[in-house]
Protein backbone atom coordinates (compact mmCIF):
# COMPACT_ATOMS: atom_id res chain seq x y z
CA UNK A 1 0.00 0.00 0.00
CA UNK A 2 1.65 3.47 -0.85
CA UNK A 3 2.15 6.00 1.86
CA UNK A 4 0.67 9.21 1.48
CA UNK A 5 3.66 11.55 1.95
CA UNK A 6 1.57 14.64 2.89
CA UNK A 7 0.57 13.45 6.32
CA UNK A 8 4.28 13.22 7.10
CA UNK A 9 6.92 15.95 8.20
CA UNK A 10 10.63 15.97 7.16
CA UNK A 11 12.61 15.91 10.54
CA UNK A 12 14.40 18.86 11.48
CA UNK A 13 12.85 21.47 8.26
CA UNK A 14 11.54 24.20 9.95
CA UNK A 15 10.34 27.48 8.50
CA UNK A 16 13.15 29.43 9.00
CA UNK A 17 12.53 33.09 11.18
CA UNK A 18 8.59 32.25 11.04
CA UNK A 19 8.61 28.88 13.27
CA UNK A 20 9.73 31.72 16.01
CA UNK A 21 5.73 32.58 15.93
CA UNK A 22 4.54 29.33 17.13
CA UNK A 23 7.16 28.58 19.89
CA UNK A 24 6.99 32.59 21.12
CA UNK A 25 6.63 30.62 24.59
CA UNK A 26 10.06 28.91 24.59
CA UNK A 27 11.77 32.21 23.31
CA UNK A 28 10.43 33.85 26.32
CA UNK A 29 11.75 31.42 28.89
CA UNK A 30 15.05 31.57 26.50
CA UNK A 31 14.71 35.46 27.25
CA UNK A 32 14.28 35.10 30.83
CA UNK A 33 16.78 32.72 30.97
CA UNK A 34 19.40 35.08 29.26
CA UNK A 35 18.30 37.72 31.48
CA UNK A 36 18.36 35.73 35.02
CA UNK A 37 21.40 34.47 34.82
CA UNK A 38 23.29 37.19 32.93
CA UNK A 39 24.58 38.96 35.77
CA UNK A 40 24.61 35.95 38.64
CA UNK A 41 27.42 35.40 40.51
CA UNK A 42 28.40 39.50 40.36
CA UNK A 43 27.87 41.45 43.33
CA UNK A 44 27.18 44.45 40.85
CA UNK A 45 24.26 42.65 39.02
CA UNK A 46 22.31 45.58 36.54
CA UNK A 47 24.38 48.47 38.17
CA UNK A 48 26.91 47.00 35.48
CA UNK A 49 24.66 47.99 32.99
CA UNK A 50 24.79 51.46 33.70
CA UNK A 51 28.49 51.68 34.17
CA UNK A 52 29.72 50.29 31.17
CA UNK A 53 28.07 52.86 28.74
CA UNK A 54 29.14 55.42 31.39
CA UNK A 55 32.23 54.97 31.55
CA UNK A 56 32.30 55.44 27.55
CA UNK A 57 30.50 58.15 27.85
CA UNK A 58 33.03 60.13 30.11
CA UNK A 59 36.10 58.55 28.28
CA UNK A 60 34.46 59.60 24.49
CA UNK A 61 33.14 63.16 26.14
CA UNK A 62 36.47 63.95 27.38
CA UNK A 63 38.42 63.03 24.26
CA UNK A 64 35.61 64.51 21.51
CA UNK A 65 34.42 67.30 23.77
CA UNK A 66 37.15 68.68 26.01
CA UNK A 67 40.18 67.28 24.30
CA UNK A 68 39.45 67.83 20.71
CA UNK A 69 36.71 70.90 21.33
CA UNK A 70 33.63 69.33 19.49
CA UNK A 71 31.17 70.91 21.66
CA UNK A 72 31.88 73.84 20.00
CA UNK A 73 30.79 72.80 16.71
CA UNK A 74 27.68 70.64 18.55
CA UNK A 75 25.12 72.38 20.78
CA UNK A 76 24.55 69.58 23.76
CA UNK A 77 27.11 67.82 22.71
CA UNK A 78 26.85 65.57 25.98
CA UNK A 79 22.85 64.18 24.77
CA UNK A 80 24.28 64.04 21.01
CA UNK A 81 27.15 62.33 21.67
CA UNK A 82 24.95 59.80 24.35
CA UNK A 83 22.36 58.86 22.09
CA UNK A 84 24.73 57.77 19.50
CA UNK A 85 26.81 55.66 22.04
CA UNK A 86 23.33 53.98 23.43
CA UNK A 87 22.32 52.88 19.57
CA UNK A 88 25.20 51.60 18.85
CA UNK A 89 25.66 49.88 22.21
CA UNK A 90 22.26 48.29 21.36
CA UNK A 91 23.58 47.32 17.40
CA UNK A 92 26.80 45.94 18.81
CA UNK A 93 24.86 43.94 21.68
CA UNK A 94 22.55 42.16 19.83
CA UNK A 95 25.01 41.26 16.80
CA UNK A 96 27.42 40.33 19.43
CA UNK A 97 25.22 38.14 21.04
CA UNK A 98 23.41 36.49 18.37
CA UNK A 99 26.87 35.76 16.55
CA UNK A 100 28.21 33.49 19.48
CA UNK A 101 24.17 32.36 20.24
CA UNK A 102 24.63 28.69 18.45
CA UNK A 103 27.97 27.43 19.77
CA UNK A 104 26.53 29.09 23.61
CA UNK A 105 24.06 26.89 22.85
CA UNK A 106 25.64 23.72 21.58
CA UNK A 107 24.43 20.95 23.89
CA UNK A 108 21.25 21.72 22.82
CA UNK A 109 21.89 21.85 19.67
CA UNK A 110 23.78 19.06 18.91
CA UNK A 111 20.80 17.21 20.85
CA UNK A 112 17.22 18.48 19.81
CA UNK A 113 15.81 19.75 17.16
CA UNK A 114 14.44 23.28 17.35
CA UNK A 115 13.85 26.23 15.25
CA UNK A 116 17.51 27.11 16.02
CA UNK A 117 16.32 30.85 14.47
CA UNK A 118 15.44 30.87 18.26
CA UNK A 119 18.97 30.90 19.43
CA UNK A 120 20.15 34.47 17.62
CA UNK A 121 16.39 36.06 18.05
CA UNK A 122 16.50 35.23 21.89
CA UNK A 123 19.64 36.62 22.21
CA UNK A 124 18.61 40.26 20.00
CA UNK A 125 15.85 40.42 22.61
CA UNK A 126 17.94 39.85 25.67
CA UNK A 127 20.39 42.75 24.01
CA UNK A 128 17.45 45.04 23.70
CA UNK A 129 16.43 44.12 27.36
CA UNK A 130 19.54 45.62 28.28
CA UNK A 131 19.29 48.55 26.13
CA UNK A 132 16.12 49.78 28.10
CA UNK A 133 17.98 51.12 31.63
CA UNK A 134 20.61 53.17 28.97
CA UNK A 135 17.38 54.36 26.72
CA UNK A 136 15.81 55.23 30.65
CA UNK A 137 18.95 57.44 31.52
CA UNK A 138 18.93 58.93 27.88
CA UNK A 139 15.50 60.12 28.39
CA UNK A 140 15.36 61.54 31.97
CA UNK A 141 18.69 63.80 30.91
CA UNK A 142 16.63 64.49 27.47
CA UNK A 143 13.80 65.53 29.63
CA UNK A 144 15.91 67.32 32.32
CA UNK A 145 16.99 69.90 29.69
CA UNK A 146 13.79 70.55 28.35
CA UNK A 147 12.77 67.31 25.46
CA UNK A 148 9.62 67.18 24.87
CA UNK A 149 8.01 64.01 22.94
CA UNK A 150 6.76 65.00 19.30
CA UNK A 151 5.82 62.50 16.20
CA UNK A 152 8.66 62.87 14.71
CA UNK A 153 11.10 62.86 17.75
CA UNK A 154 8.80 59.49 18.72
CA UNK A 155 9.02 57.93 15.02
CA UNK A 156 12.54 58.65 14.29
CA UNK A 157 13.68 56.62 17.97
CA UNK A 158 11.54 53.67 16.80
CA UNK A 159 12.22 53.26 13.51
CA UNK A 160 16.20 53.78 14.66
CA UNK A 161 15.53 50.74 17.12
CA UNK A 162 13.70 48.39 14.26
CA UNK A 163 16.55 49.32 11.51
CA UNK A 164 19.15 48.31 14.48
CA UNK A 165 17.78 45.23 15.34
CA UNK A 166 16.70 44.25 12.01
CA UNK A 167 19.95 44.72 10.68
CA UNK A 168 21.40 43.00 13.88
CA UNK A 169 19.15 40.02 12.87
CA UNK A 170 20.80 39.79 9.64
CA UNK A 171 23.96 39.71 9.98
CA UNK A 172 23.58 37.69 13.33
CA UNK A 173 21.63 35.08 11.42
CA UNK A 174 24.64 34.96 8.69
CA UNK A 175 27.59 35.06 11.55
CA UNK A 176 26.48 32.61 13.87
CA UNK A 177 25.62 30.03 11.29
CA UNK A 178 28.91 30.58 9.83
CA UNK A 179 30.72 30.74 13.45
CA UNK A 180 29.78 27.13 13.72
CA UNK A 181 32.18 25.85 11.14
CA UNK A 182 34.42 28.56 11.26
CA UNK A 183 35.13 29.96 14.36
CA UNK A 184 37.34 33.45 12.52
CA UNK A 185 33.71 34.74 11.98
CA UNK A 186 33.38 36.04 15.83
CA UNK A 187 36.94 37.96 15.77
CA UNK A 188 35.41 39.23 12.23
CA UNK A 189 32.72 40.10 13.85
CA UNK A 190 34.81 41.78 16.62
CA UNK A 191 36.57 43.98 14.00
CA UNK A 192 32.86 44.82 12.47
CA UNK A 193 32.09 46.03 16.31
CA UNK A 194 35.35 48.06 16.55
CA UNK A 195 34.52 49.88 13.39
CA UNK A 196 30.28 50.68 14.04
CA UNK A 197 31.41 53.60 16.12
CA UNK A 198 33.74 55.13 13.97
CA UNK A 199 32.01 54.53 10.45
CA UNK A 200 28.92 55.98 11.78
CA UNK A 201 28.45 59.84 13.11
CA UNK A 202 28.74 59.28 16.89
CA UNK A 203 31.88 61.09 17.74
CA UNK A 204 31.68 63.44 14.72
CA UNK A 205 29.08 65.22 12.62
CA UNK A 206 28.00 63.71 9.57
CA UNK A 207 29.12 67.38 8.06
CA UNK A 208 32.72 66.88 8.44
CA UNK A 209 32.13 63.72 6.66
CA UNK A 210 30.36 65.41 3.70
CA UNK A 211 33.44 67.98 3.65
CA UNK A 212 36.15 65.31 3.68
CA UNK A 213 34.54 63.69 0.79
CA UNK A 214 33.33 67.03 -1.16
CA UNK A 215 35.09 65.79 -4.17
CA UNK A 216 33.61 62.07 -3.70
CA UNK A 217 29.65 62.38 -3.30
CA UNK A 218 29.30 58.95 -4.26
CA UNK A 219 31.47 57.53 -1.11
CA UNK A 220 29.78 60.05 0.77
CA UNK A 221 26.20 58.42 -0.11
CA UNK A 222 28.08 55.34 0.66
CA UNK A 223 29.12 56.27 4.24
CA UNK A 224 25.14 57.62 4.55
CA UNK A 225 23.46 54.32 3.25
CA UNK A 226 25.20 52.39 6.71
CA UNK A 227 22.10 51.19 8.62
CA UNK A 228 23.47 52.77 11.42
CA UNK A 229 24.94 56.07 10.11
CA UNK A 230 20.84 56.27 9.12
CA UNK A 231 19.72 54.70 12.74
CA UNK A 232 22.12 57.06 14.68
CA UNK A 233 20.89 60.50 12.93
CA UNK A 234 17.40 59.06 13.85
CA UNK A 235 18.74 58.67 17.00
CA UNK A 236 19.80 62.39 16.93
CA UNK A 237 16.49 63.36 15.33
CA UNK A 238 14.72 62.28 18.16
CA UNK A 239 16.48 63.01 21.16
CA UNK A 240 19.48 65.82 20.80
CA UNK A 241 17.65 67.73 18.02
CA UNK A 242 14.65 69.10 20.05
CA UNK A 243 17.19 69.90 22.71
CA UNK A 244 19.49 71.78 20.84
CA UNK A 245 19.41 75.66 19.91
CA UNK A 246 20.65 75.23 16.53
CA UNK A 247 21.62 71.88 14.23
CA UNK A 248 23.66 71.05 11.13
CA UNK A 249 20.05 69.33 10.31
CA UNK A 250 20.17 66.16 7.83
CA UNK A 251 22.21 66.11 4.47
CA UNK A 252 19.70 65.80 0.93
CA UNK A 253 20.84 62.41 0.35
CA UNK A 254 18.79 61.24 3.61
CA UNK A 255 16.18 60.04 2.35
CA UNK A 256 17.17 57.95 -0.71
CA UNK A 257 19.82 56.80 1.62
CA UNK A 258 17.62 55.61 4.14
CA UNK A 259 15.66 54.08 1.55
CA UNK A 260 18.95 52.03 0.18
CA UNK A 261 19.70 50.70 3.74
CA UNK A 262 16.31 49.96 4.69
CA UNK A 263 16.48 47.86 1.37
CA UNK A 264 20.62 46.93 2.65
CA UNK A 265 18.55 45.41 5.34
CA UNK A 266 15.91 43.59 4.53
CA UNK A 267 18.38 42.27 1.74
CA UNK A 268 20.62 41.22 4.71
CA UNK A 269 17.48 39.94 6.42
CA UNK A 270 17.71 36.86 3.30
CA UNK A 271 20.95 36.48 2.60
CA UNK A 272 21.54 35.77 6.60
CA UNK A 273 18.23 33.57 6.73
CA UNK A 274 19.59 31.78 3.59
CA UNK A 275 23.12 30.86 4.97
CA UNK A 276 22.00 30.39 8.04
CA UNK A 277 19.84 27.55 6.31
CA UNK A 278 22.57 25.99 4.68
CA UNK A 279 24.58 25.93 7.78
CA UNK A 280 22.03 24.54 9.63
CA UNK A 281 22.12 21.59 8.11
CA UNK A 282 26.03 20.36 9.37
CA UNK A 283 25.68 22.21 13.40
CA UNK A 284 25.50 19.73 14.87
CA UNK A 285 28.20 17.63 13.29
CA UNK A 286 30.59 20.81 13.39
CA UNK A 287 29.63 21.69 16.99
CA UNK B 1 16.63 12.81 -4.90
CA UNK B 2 13.43 10.96 -6.41
CA UNK B 3 10.37 11.36 -5.33
CA UNK B 4 8.56 8.16 -6.00
CA UNK B 5 5.85 6.71 -3.71
CA UNK B 6 6.95 4.99 -0.81
CA UNK B 7 5.11 1.37 -0.20
CA UNK B 8 3.93 0.51 3.52
CA UNK B 9 6.05 -2.19 5.17
CA UNK B 10 3.77 -2.77 8.24
CA UNK B 11 0.96 -3.72 9.22
CA UNK B 12 -0.03 -0.41 11.29
CA UNK B 13 0.27 2.60 8.80
CA UNK B 14 4.25 3.71 9.61
CA UNK B 15 5.22 6.48 11.72
CA UNK B 16 8.86 6.55 10.93
CA UNK B 17 9.94 6.17 7.32
CA UNK B 18 13.88 5.68 6.60
CA UNK B 19 13.98 5.67 2.66
CA UNK B 20 17.41 4.87 1.56
CA UNK B 21 19.35 6.47 3.97
CA UNK B 22 22.95 7.46 3.67
CA UNK B 23 24.87 9.71 6.23
CA UNK B 24 28.49 10.45 5.57
CA UNK B 25 31.13 12.57 8.15
CA UNK B 26 34.07 14.51 7.06
CA UNK B 27 36.81 13.20 9.24
CA UNK B 28 39.10 16.21 9.04
CA UNK B 29 42.54 15.79 9.11
CA UNK B 30 43.97 19.22 9.74
CA UNK B 31 41.54 22.11 11.61
CA UNK B 32 43.93 24.78 10.23
CA UNK B 33 46.02 26.48 7.55
CA UNK B 34 48.60 26.49 9.89
CA UNK B 35 48.38 22.69 10.22
CA UNK B 36 47.40 21.66 6.47
CA UNK B 37 50.68 23.38 5.78
CA UNK B 38 53.04 21.96 7.93
CA UNK B 39 51.11 18.57 7.32
CA UNK B 40 51.56 19.36 3.82
CA UNK B 41 55.20 19.67 3.89
CA UNK B 42 55.66 16.37 6.31
CA UNK B 43 53.45 14.78 3.86
CA UNK B 44 51.01 13.50 5.62
CA UNK B 45 47.64 13.63 4.90
CA UNK B 46 45.57 17.31 4.16
CA UNK B 47 42.05 16.52 3.01
CA UNK B 48 39.49 15.47 4.54
CA UNK B 49 37.86 11.80 4.60
CA UNK B 50 34.85 10.68 4.06
CA UNK B 51 33.77 8.47 6.97
CA UNK B 52 30.41 6.66 5.75
CA UNK B 53 27.81 6.25 9.19
CA UNK B 54 24.77 4.98 7.66
CA UNK B 55 24.73 3.17 4.38
CA UNK B 56 21.00 3.29 2.56
CA UNK B 57 19.48 2.21 5.10
CA UNK B 58 15.68 1.57 5.07
CA UNK B 59 13.30 0.21 7.49
CA UNK B 60 9.81 1.44 9.03
CA UNK B 61 8.28 1.47 12.27
CA UNK B 62 4.30 0.63 12.58
CA UNK B 63 2.46 2.85 14.71
CA UNK B 64 2.47 1.54 18.42
CA UNK B 65 5.34 -0.79 17.94
CA UNK B 66 8.55 -0.77 19.57
CA UNK B 67 11.85 -1.18 17.92
CA UNK B 68 15.06 -1.79 19.37
CA UNK B 69 17.93 -0.41 16.82
CA UNK B 70 21.25 -2.97 17.77
CA UNK B 71 24.64 -2.83 16.93
CA UNK B 72 28.14 -2.85 18.13
CA UNK B 73 29.75 0.35 18.80
CA UNK B 74 30.39 2.91 16.02
CA UNK B 75 27.96 0.70 13.80
CA UNK B 76 25.44 4.39 13.28
CA UNK B 77 22.62 3.46 15.64
CA UNK B 78 22.63 6.83 17.83
CA UNK B 79 23.35 8.45 13.91
CA UNK B 80 19.80 6.79 13.01
CA UNK B 81 18.12 8.21 15.78
CA UNK B 82 19.49 11.59 15.48
CA UNK B 83 18.28 11.32 11.80
CA UNK B 84 14.71 11.02 13.38
CA UNK B 85 14.97 12.92 15.62
CA UNK B 86 16.20 16.05 13.45
CA UNK B 87 19.37 17.13 14.63
CA UNK B 88 21.06 15.61 11.32
CA UNK B 89 20.37 15.42 7.52
CA UNK B 90 20.46 12.55 5.62
CA UNK B 91 22.76 13.20 3.07
CA UNK B 92 20.98 10.81 0.86
CA UNK B 93 17.35 9.41 0.95
CA UNK B 94 14.44 10.47 3.18
CA UNK B 95 12.99 10.51 6.72
CA UNK B 96 9.70 11.16 7.49
CA UNK B 97 7.66 10.94 10.48
CA UNK B 98 4.72 11.34 11.70
CA UNK B 99 3.32 13.18 14.92
CA UNK B 100 4.96 14.86 17.76
CA UNK B 101 8.67 13.06 18.43
CA UNK B 102 10.35 13.80 21.35
CA UNK B 103 13.22 11.97 23.28
CA UNK B 104 14.96 10.75 26.21
CA UNK B 105 18.25 11.29 23.85
CA UNK B 106 18.01 14.79 24.91
CA UNK B 107 17.69 14.09 29.02
CA UNK B 108 19.19 17.19 30.58
CA UNK B 109 20.80 18.70 27.80
CA UNK B 110 18.66 22.14 27.86
CA UNK B 111 19.64 22.46 31.73
CA UNK B 112 20.83 25.33 32.98
CA UNK B 113 22.42 24.79 36.54
CA UNK B 114 21.98 28.50 37.71
CA UNK B 115 18.31 28.28 37.45
CA UNK B 116 16.05 26.48 40.12
CA UNK B 117 14.72 22.59 39.58
CA UNK B 118 11.55 24.34 38.88
CA UNK B 119 12.52 27.04 36.21
CA UNK B 120 14.62 24.22 34.65
CA UNK B 121 11.53 21.96 34.46
CA UNK B 122 9.56 24.72 32.62
CA UNK B 123 12.20 25.61 30.02
CA UNK B 124 13.21 21.58 29.10
CA UNK B 125 9.01 21.40 29.07
CA UNK B 126 9.09 24.34 26.70
CA UNK B 127 12.31 22.76 24.51
CA UNK B 128 10.82 19.45 23.91
CA UNK B 129 7.92 21.59 22.23
CA UNK B 130 5.38 21.74 25.48
CA UNK B 131 3.22 24.98 26.09
CA UNK B 132 2.87 26.71 29.68
CA UNK B 133 -0.91 25.46 30.08
CA UNK B 134 0.27 21.96 29.48
CA UNK B 135 3.27 22.32 31.43
CA UNK B 136 1.32 23.58 34.41
CA UNK B 137 -1.09 20.57 34.36
CA UNK B 138 2.18 18.42 34.53
CA UNK B 139 4.00 19.55 37.11
CA UNK B 140 3.22 18.61 39.96
CA UNK B 141 3.50 14.64 38.39
CA UNK B 142 6.74 15.64 37.22
CA UNK B 143 7.93 16.53 40.12
CA UNK B 144 6.66 13.64 42.17
CA UNK B 145 8.46 11.47 39.39
CA UNK B 146 11.33 12.73 40.07
CA UNK B 147 11.29 12.72 43.95
CA UNK B 148 12.96 15.37 44.26
CA UNK B 149 10.59 17.14 46.49
CA UNK B 150 11.22 20.24 48.76
CA UNK B 151 14.54 21.06 45.87
CA UNK B 152 12.96 21.74 43.36
CA UNK B 153 13.27 25.45 44.20
CA UNK B 154 16.98 24.55 44.70
CA UNK B 155 19.97 25.73 42.28
CA UNK B 156 20.17 22.63 39.68
CA UNK B 157 24.11 23.36 40.53
CA UNK B 158 23.36 22.26 43.85
CA UNK B 159 21.13 18.73 42.92
CA UNK B 160 23.10 15.47 43.03
CA UNK B 161 24.27 13.86 39.52
CA UNK B 162 21.57 10.97 40.44
CA UNK B 163 18.93 14.12 41.28
CA UNK B 164 19.49 15.82 37.83
CA UNK B 165 18.95 12.43 36.08
CA UNK B 166 16.26 12.01 37.68
CA UNK B 167 14.64 15.10 37.38
CA UNK B 168 15.54 15.73 33.33
CA UNK B 169 14.35 12.08 32.80
CA UNK B 170 10.78 13.22 34.86
CA UNK B 171 10.52 16.11 32.09
CA UNK B 172 11.25 14.06 29.44
CA UNK B 173 8.96 11.26 29.60
CA UNK B 174 6.02 13.70 30.52
CA UNK B 175 6.19 15.49 27.25
CA UNK B 176 2.87 14.86 24.89
CA UNK B 177 4.57 12.75 22.02
CA UNK B 178 3.69 10.17 19.58
CA UNK B 179 6.96 8.90 18.98
CA UNK B 180 9.97 7.84 21.26
CA UNK B 181 12.96 7.75 20.87
CA UNK B 182 15.25 6.29 23.93
CA UNK B 183 18.92 6.49 23.51
CA UNK B 184 20.82 4.21 26.86
CA UNK B 185 19.38 6.55 28.69
CA UNK B 186 17.88 3.84 31.15
CA UNK B 187 20.90 3.88 33.14
CA UNK B 188 19.60 7.14 35.10
CA UNK B 189 19.64 6.44 39.36
CA UNK B 190 19.07 3.45 41.12
CA UNK B 191 17.72 0.21 40.81
CA UNK B 192 14.59 1.77 42.16
CA UNK B 193 14.27 4.31 39.86
CA UNK B 194 15.25 2.43 36.81
CA UNK B 195 12.84 0.18 37.31
CA UNK B 196 10.24 2.85 38.09
CA UNK B 197 11.34 4.03 34.72
CA UNK B 198 10.99 1.20 32.95
CA UNK B 199 7.56 0.56 34.18
CA UNK B 200 6.37 4.10 32.75
CA UNK B 201 7.87 3.43 28.96
CA UNK B 202 5.94 0.42 29.05
CA UNK B 203 3.11 2.36 29.99
CA UNK B 204 3.08 4.45 27.18
CA UNK B 205 3.71 1.97 24.61
CA UNK B 206 0.51 0.21 26.03
CA UNK B 207 -1.12 3.71 25.27
CA UNK B 208 -0.04 3.22 21.44
CA UNK B 209 3.02 5.23 21.44
CA UNK B 210 5.69 4.25 18.45
CA UNK B 211 9.12 3.84 20.03
CA UNK B 212 12.57 3.51 19.08
CA UNK B 213 15.31 2.33 21.36
CA UNK B 214 18.99 2.06 21.36
CA UNK B 215 20.74 0.35 23.95
CA UNK B 216 23.17 -2.14 24.95
CA UNK B 217 21.34 -3.85 27.58
CA UNK B 218 19.84 -6.60 26.06
CA UNK B 219 17.56 -7.30 28.83
CA UNK B 220 15.89 -3.96 28.60
CA UNK B 221 15.69 -4.59 24.77
CA UNK B 222 13.74 -7.84 24.71
CA UNK B 223 11.28 -6.68 27.88
CA UNK B 224 10.27 -3.66 25.83
CA UNK B 225 10.23 -4.11 22.28
CA UNK B 226 8.95 -6.67 20.19
CA UNK B 227 11.01 -6.33 16.67
CA UNK B 228 14.88 -5.34 16.41
CA UNK B 229 16.60 -3.88 13.73
CA UNK B 230 20.63 -5.08 13.57
CA UNK B 231 22.98 -2.80 11.96
CA UNK B 232 26.50 -3.31 11.24
CA UNK B 233 28.88 -0.50 9.36
CA UNK B 234 25.86 1.52 8.66
CA UNK B 235 24.11 -1.07 7.14
CA UNK B 236 20.90 -3.29 8.00
CA UNK B 237 22.06 -7.03 8.25
CA UNK B 238 18.64 -7.82 9.94
CA UNK B 239 14.80 -7.21 11.04
CA UNK B 240 13.11 -9.01 12.68
CA UNK B 241 11.39 -10.78 16.28
CA UNK B 242 13.93 -8.99 19.17
CA UNK B 243 14.87 -12.35 20.36
CA UNK B 244 16.53 -13.70 16.88
CA UNK B 245 18.42 -9.80 16.63
CA UNK B 246 19.67 -9.81 19.60
CA UNK B 247 21.11 -13.70 18.96
CA UNK B 248 22.25 -12.57 15.39
CA UNK B 249 24.17 -9.93 17.07
CA UNK B 250 25.82 -12.22 19.83
CA UNK B 251 27.28 -14.12 16.96
CA UNK B 252 29.04 -10.94 15.37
Amino acid sequence: MPVDLSAYDVPGRGRGILDVFRWWYLLRLLVQKGTATRYRNSVLGWIWSYVKPAAQFVIYYFVMGVVLQAHRDVDNFAIYLFSGVVIINLFNEAFGNATISIVDNRALVKKIYLPRELFPIAAIIGALIHFLPQLAILLLVCLLVGWAPSLVAIGGILLGVVIVLAFALGLGLFFSGLNVRYRDAQNFVDLIKMFSTWTSPVLYTWVLVAEALRDFPGLFFVYMSNPLTIAVELFHLGFWAPTAESTHGLPDVFLSASLVAASFCVLMLFVGQFVFRHFERSFAQDL
Amino acid sequence: MSQSQITAQTVAPPSIILDGVSKRFLKRNSHSFKEAFVGWIKGKKVRADMFTALDDLSFQVGEGESVAVLGLNGSGKSTTLKLVSGVLEPDEGRVYTRGRVAGLIEVGAGFHPELSGRENVYLNAAILGMNKKQIDERFDDIVAFSEIGDFIDQEVKHYSSGMFMRLAFSVAIHVELDILLVDEVLSVGDAPFRAKCAEKIKELTEQGITMLVVSHNMAMVKDLCERGIVIQKGKKIFDGPIDEAVEVLAVK
